[in-house]
């Protein structure tokens, strides 16, 4: 049933995987972390259109899986179109994943995974 | 007989009869009680739905307007601080943390922002120029997260809610079109078997009643058949001695004297 407190009490940062202008903003407002230098682990990915699908999933999979500290992660909305088999997929609790508008994409709430998942539940 | 039907492997006596109706009494009061809960959850998990509706479309409005603000800092600095705020970004200063709350026995969790006081990885981010673009932007985005956050929380309790809600109905369904109906089935079936043991055990009864009712007329027959036998051999005898004595009446018998006329 609901997620033991252990699942989500020492989630306290959130993690970003977007355009530039997003990560920019978003890092402006302090969300930005980087861990201990040894392995010193950013919680950000900014993403181009140089970048391919595969970092994009990997960064995805460290965000989701690996990594126990983050809470929400927030992930562009045309990012997320990229590898939206790995996002529709995705049905964990912690982190919450989160589709954002982003600049030169308005938000389409036809494509939010959650959101298809509310209209599928209500039979629409 | 019921035997066909789907049952439970039980003997069909009182006790196990006893043991199925407490059964199927616990599983009535367990499929309200679950039915009830199923009922407020989902009236939870529709408004987080809607609630989750309003806040995606906030969200829309918020993030432009946050990303008009950084364009503002980008026309205001004249360059891009992209590279400059990614590589001075070292402690998150704003984080979440989470709480739960309790809604009919399932704990949904929600985010709640904060900021930590003290550092600032970005005092000097701007500082050539544009430093109040860059506040303002600053300040846009940290309310635009806030209402990220507030949208996050929702989201996980629609995901969380949604989870229990699919196993609560999967246990009532289960209790409603499973265990009841084998329960009443079973009870069916003993019930059946019951009342046939009782019809063979008032048969039996009957067959020994009868056959003592038989018994005793064979006995009462030969008893009376002996019992005349003897009446008739004792009368017999008494005729004949009636018989001997009848040649000499007795005068001093009781029986009246005929008159004697001279």
């Amino acid at each position: 049933m609901a997620a033991p407190a252990s699942a989500y009490k020492d989630r306290q940062f959130l993690a970003v995987i977007g355009d530039e202008d997003s990560v920019t903003g978003l890092l402006l407002a302090g969300i930005g972390h980087v861990t201990q230098p040894p392995d010193s682990q950013k919680n950000f990915l900014v993403v181009d259109s140089k970048t391919d699908n595969a970092a994009i999933e990997e960064a995805f999979e460290r965000f989701t899986t690996e990594r126990k500290d983050i809470g929400i992660l927030l992930i562009n909305q045309h990012i997320a179109e990229r590898i939206r088999h790995r996002v529709d997929t995705y049905t964990a609790a912690f982190p919450a994943l989160l589709e954002i508008p982003s600049k030169d994409h308005p938000y389409d709430p036809e494509k939010d995974s959650v959101l298809r998942r509310v209209r599928r539940l209500f039979g629409e | 007989m019921s035997g066909t039907g789907n049952r439970e492997a039980v003997f069909p006596t009182r006790q196990s009869l006893g043991l199925m109706k407490a059964k199927l009494k616990g599983a009535q009061t367990g499929h309200d009680l679950l039915k009830r809960k199923s009922e407020a959850l989902t009236k939870r998990f529709r408004e987080i739905t809607r609630r989750i509706d309003e806040a995606k479309r906030k969200m829309g409005r918020v993030m432009q307007i946050a990303a008009f603000s950084l364009a503002e800092v980008t026309y205001a600095v004249g360059g891009d601080i992209g590279y400059q705020v990614q590589e001075s970004a070292k402690s998150a200063r704003f984080r979440v943390r989470t709480k739960q709350e309790n809604v009919s026995g399932v704990f949904l969790p929600a985010f709640e922002s904060y900021t930590t006081e003290g550092n600032n990885d970005f005092g000097l981010t701007g500082l050539g120029k544009g430093g109040q673009q860059v506040q303002r932007c600053r300040e846009t985005y940290a309310r635009a997260v806030e209402t990220l956050v507030e949208l996050a929380s929702l989201q996980t309790a629609f995901v969380i809610l949604d989870e229990v809600i699919k196993v609560v109905n999967r246990r009532v369904n289960a209790i409603e079109h499973v265990i009841i109906p084998r329960t009443e089935n079973t009870i069916k079936y003993i019930n059946s078997e019951l009342d046939e043991l009782d019809r063979e055990e008032f048969f039996r009864l009957k067959k020994v009643q009868n056959k003592k009712q038989r018994d005793t007329a064979a006995q009462d027959a030969e008893m009376r058949a002996k019992r005349e036998a003897k009446a008739k051999a004792d009368s017999d005898k008494e005729n004949e001695d009636a018989g001997d004595e009848a040649g000499q009446p007795d005068i001093l018998g009781e029986q009246e004297d005929q008159d004697v006329i001279f």
